[in-house]
């Protein structure tokens, strides 16, 4: 009996079926360039074995992890390497939060406080005496600067230009905007329902949405994270009861709801995990089915390089939008080697990430800077910003670049049925 | 190493263990001129091969109320003088539904009068304080039991004697005695690195040589009745109790459950066997799955958690004096004046006893030295901090390697250089041993290859079984003493060891990092080629 139990071998998140191989540590963006941080084998299940033993030995390297998962990517095992390292930041630290990082975690109230004066705050965001004082006082570092907030909301303009359109499609999905299209960039929702609507499907938001909690859960505010996440699984359940499918345009708010709800949070997902989908995802199986067509603009020309993000990498989901905008002729389509940007959401904000973030993304800046495209693809609005203060290079999400090299009338056609 | 200088000494005593370790720090305390000699390194016999239970004497409080007081007394000295060594995790004893729970009350009871505190706790009140353990309970007594590495502590104890003037040889095998008429007075001895061989002279011999006590004995020509009996452990890779777990009924094979460091240990088994064998314990598959079968009664999460390790020791059993068939087997601690017991003056046997009372076995050897000696001095062993375990100053640590090395070193931690990146650098991550560790253990520990350096450190003792660390920590050594060949002889040896307690069982994941190690040093590095000398000193293993 005792051997038999011995063959089903398991352990919270794989710790023990690490073989100390260290290939995580080769592909950590963060041990790459300080050498003071453990690496994520010995952050991860090699001093989890002690903090089992007494949380004292709860190490603060551990805020250096960026949870870029590049770590569970690498491992040959299977070990969940970043989960062991954030749930042990959830259980171990002993700080409270500072305002600084409620702040920053806070994407949805600071969202909902700014918009409304986007057009002062935007301005005073950028002056120097304004960014010192954040730099002096806040700790956020003046070489930051925050993405502009959008005086309309992106709710706003869906309920007037758009809701009332939807629901002559036969066809229906939901879609989670994310805090970052709602506050700072309504756009790529606009281009989203553009594109949805195109091929046949009508747009619907979620009835009640709440930010996917991945800055409180990087801030340390796992609580407040795990309510938002039940909400949203409540309003998503809802969509999926309708035969919805949930997508996004963020990379980030996607793998935070399909594995984070449930890895760090305890939130039970399995019966919506599997129906929340990247647009691109989606759109992509879609044709490859052949249930939808795409039709382009023959004189949309531009110089694309597509940006791996690192969530983007942990869902193994990097070839659904490649292949998607390599369908676009008009396309000069260049593939980045995938690396890590630096910023990490929040983190790169943080005065005393500041170095640390910028050395991890110099690799990545190099490369774009000698491809010089005319912009970069990315699936995640963090690494647009970081990439955009670090080389000036535009970046476009690549549901922004379908629709721009849409032919919509022509693709409605091809899609009526 | 040690230089003999002199070499008359007032007492000279035989064995590196816990017991010898013990002894040479009360009489260099009490002002005598002591040397130790120990055949391999320190803790290599019974010492290193145990529970690493402090035990409360619960366990014997029914069967041996004399024991089961010793170890509560002896158990609350050494949370004191021994901090750094222990910790206070406190331990269960539970009733399973087939054990008979009216033993329960009669535990409690001797519990009492042995002096051990027993709290009887309500079942759901235990899975509370310890998750792990087996939720069908039907009773359960708390006791003061505590976790103790005896690598730590006998090595502080041989550190305490040092500072008192105690010489120390280790690697020195005592190969005859030298006995001038009815008296001992010296031992010849054989220096197991080189083979040259010495003689040095005391007027008392202690024999603290544990089961092999008996062959020093024979030397004499003095008969002891030893009955060695082999016990088997498995260590999990990871903790997963934080309190010792026992079974409460009468002692039985494989019922204790001891988390030790970031490892638990599920131990014993109970086997006799001749005395040759002891220089070569394996644990065989049966022992395996009794150890697991019944470890899984005390934590049923046993069963699905890795298993680093198993590993064998032997218990020095002595049969009573007052026995002559030599069947009745005394479980105290036994003191041989052999100048009464056998008209050989100037020698004395300790032994019996057990890893929980070596202190008061010291004393108890110490006083009839110095009653032979003639010299009256008071023991200050049960008050006096070892090295280590003085009061605490108030520092701040920060890196896990910082706050692993003061739990492994106490307040000698100081010694350890810190704070640049090469001191800093992880040898052994699993146990976050750094490089200044490694230095100060090599400088300060006599340590003289990487199996010496694993018992001072921790090095390879985690859950990489030294897949990692063995080479860099070679390095680490070899740069210290600019031999290569050595370190790659050293290296081979270490791996090979490290690959015996893995052997028993080796499956799963265990064998997966097995495979991955062997692939590292035989196929990456060829080691196994490169090393001229593949002689298996057994006794390391």
């Amino acid at each position: 009996m005792a051997t038999e139990t011995q063959t089903q071998n398991v352990s919270v998140n794989n710790f023990e079926q690490c073989l100390k191989c260290s290939i995580c540590t080769v592909y950590c963006p963060v041990s790459a360039v300080t050498p003071e941080y453990p690496g994520p084998k010995q952050a991860g299940p090699d001093a989890e074995r002690y903090r089992m033993k007494n949380k004292a030995f709860f190490d603060d390297a551990l805020k250096m992890c960026l949870n870029c998962k590049r770590c569970e990517v690498a491992c040959p095992n299977d070990v969940h390497i970043g989960d062991i390292i954030q749930a042990a930041r959830i259980k171990y630290n002993t700080h409270r939060p500072k305002l600084r990082d409620m702040m920053l975690a806070n994407t949805d109230f600071v969202g909902t406080m700014a918009s409304p004066f986007a057009a002062i705050a935007n301005p005073i965001l950028k002056l120097k005496p304004m960014k010192a004082v954040l730099h002096g006082v806040m700790a956020i570092d003046k070489h930051r600067t925050f993405p502009d907030y959008s005086s309309r909301k992106f709710e706003s303009w869906f309920k007037k230009n758009a809701a009332a359109l939807q629901d002559k499609f036969n066809k229906h999905v939901s879609y989670f905007h994310g805090c970052y299209v709602n506050y700072n960039y309504p756009q790529l929702g606009v281009d989203f329902v553009n594109v949805m609507n195109a091929v046949g499907y009508g747009v619907h938001l979620l009835e009640k949405e709440k930010c996917c909690g991945v800055a409180l859960i990087a801030n340390g505010m796992p609580k407040q994270a795990k309510r938002q996440g039940e909400v949203n699984m409540t309003s998503m359940r809802k969509a999926i009861a309708q035969g919805h499918q949930v997508l996004t345009t963020s990379s980030t708010c996607t793998f935070t709801m399909r594995d984070e709800y449930d890895h760090l949070l305890g939130i039970d997902n399995h019966d919506v995990r599997d129906s929340i989908s990247l647009a691109t995802r989606f759109l992509y199986q879609l044709i490859e089915k052949g249930e939808i067509k795409l039709a382009f603009r023959e004189d949309f020309k531009k110089r694309v390089a597509y940006h791996s993000a690192c969530h983007m990498e942990r869902m193994g989901w990097v070839p659904y939008s490649t292949r998607l905008l390599r369908m676009i002729p008009g396309i000069d389509f260049v593939m980045l080697e995938s690396q890590c940007c630096g910023i990490s959401g929040t983190y790169g904000f943080k005065k005393e990430n500041y170095e640390r973030s910028q050395a991890i993304g110099k690799g990545l800046f190099d490369q774009i800077k000698e491809v010089n495209p005319d912009c970069v693809a990315t699936d995640c609005e963090t690494c647009k910003w970081q990439i955009e203060m670090s080389t000036g290079t535009p970046v476009m999400n690549p549901i922004s670049i379908i629709a721009e090299a849409l032919d919509v009338e022509k693709t409605r056609e091809l899609n009526k049925q | 190493m040690t230089t003999v200088n002199n070499n008359h000494y007032d007492v000279i005593v035989i064995g590196g263990g816990i017991t010898g370790a013990g002894t040479a720090r009360d009489c260099a305390m009490r002002g005598l001129k002591v040397l130790l000699v120990e055949r391999h390194d320190f803790s290599t016999g019974a010492t290193g091969r145990n529970h690493g239970l402090m035990h409360s004497g619960a366990r014997y409080a029914v069967t041996d109320h004399e024991s089961a007081k010793e170890c509560i007394q002896e158990n609350m000295i050494l949370r004191k003088i021994a901090r750094h060594c222990v910790e206070e995790t406190d331990g269960l004893f539970i009733t399973l539904p087939e054990d008979d729970l009216n033993f329960q009350a009669t535990f409690v009871q001797k519990c009492t009068e042995a002096g051990i505190s027993a709290e009887i706790i309500d079942p759901k009140q235990a899975i509370i304080m310890e998750p792990s353990v087996n939720p069908e309970l039907i009773g359960a007594v708390k006791v003061p039991d505590a976790s103790i590495d005896p690598f730590r502590l006998t090595m502080a104890n041989v550190l305490d004697a040092q500072l008192h003037g105690a010489e120390v040889l280790v690697y020195h095998e005592v190969v005859d005695v030298i006995i001038e008429q009815d008296r001992m007075v010296g031992v010849k001895l054989r220096n197991n690195h080189n083979g040259e061989e010495l003689d040095v002279y005391a007027t008392v011999t202690v024999n603290a040589a544990g089961i092999w006590g008996a062959l020093i004995a024979q030397m004499a020509g003095v008969k002891i009745n030893m009955f060695p009996a082999k016990g088997s452990l498995l260590i999990f890779g990871h903790r997963v109790n934080n309190m010792v777990i026992n079974r409460c009924r009468k002692p039985a094979n494989a019922d204790i459950l001891v988390p030790d460091d970031a490892v638990c240990v599920i131990g014993t088994t109970s086997v006799r066997i001749p005395i040759e064998e002891c220089d070569d314990m394996r644990v065989t598959p049966e022992e395996v799955e009794e150890l697991l079968a019944e470890g899984m009664k005390l934590a049923p999460s046993l069963g699905s958690t890795r298993i680093l390790r198993g590993y064998a020791g032997v218990r020095p059993l002595v049969a009573s004096d007052d026995d002559p068939s030599g069947r009745s087997i005394s479980r105290g601690i036994v003191t041989l004046d052999h100048e009464k017991r056998d008209g050989l003056a100037g020698f004395i046997t300790i032994t019996g006893g057990k890893m929980m009372t070596y202190r008061l076995m010291a004393e108890e050897v110490t006083d009839l030295v110095c009653q032979k000696l003639n010299i009256s001095k008071n023991c200050d062993t049960a008050t006096t901090p070892l090295p280590g375990s003085e009061p605490k100053e108030e520092t701040k640590r920060f890196s896990f390697s910082q706050k692993a090395a003061e739990g492994r070193h106490g307040t000698l931690d100081k010694e350890i250089e810190s704070g640049d990146a090469a001191s800093d650098a992880l040898v052994c991550e699993c146990e976050g041993v750094s490089v200044g560790e490694v230095r100060y253990a090599v400088t300060k520990l006599h340590v003289h290859n990487l199996i010496n350096l694993r018992r001072r450190t921790r090095v390879g003792m985690g859950t990489c079984q030294g897949e990692l660390c063995a080479c860099r920590a070679a390095g680490v050594m070899c740069s210290d003493d600019k031999s290569a060949q050595k370190a790659i002889n050293d290296l081979n040896g270490f791996v090979n060891e490290r690959w015996k307690g893995m052997q028993p069982v080796a499956w799963g994941d265990n064998l997966a990092e097995a495979q991955l190690t062997a692939t590292i040093y035989q196929g990456l590095l060829g080691v196994d080629k490169l090393a001229n000398e593949r002689r298996i000193e057994y006794y390391e293993i």
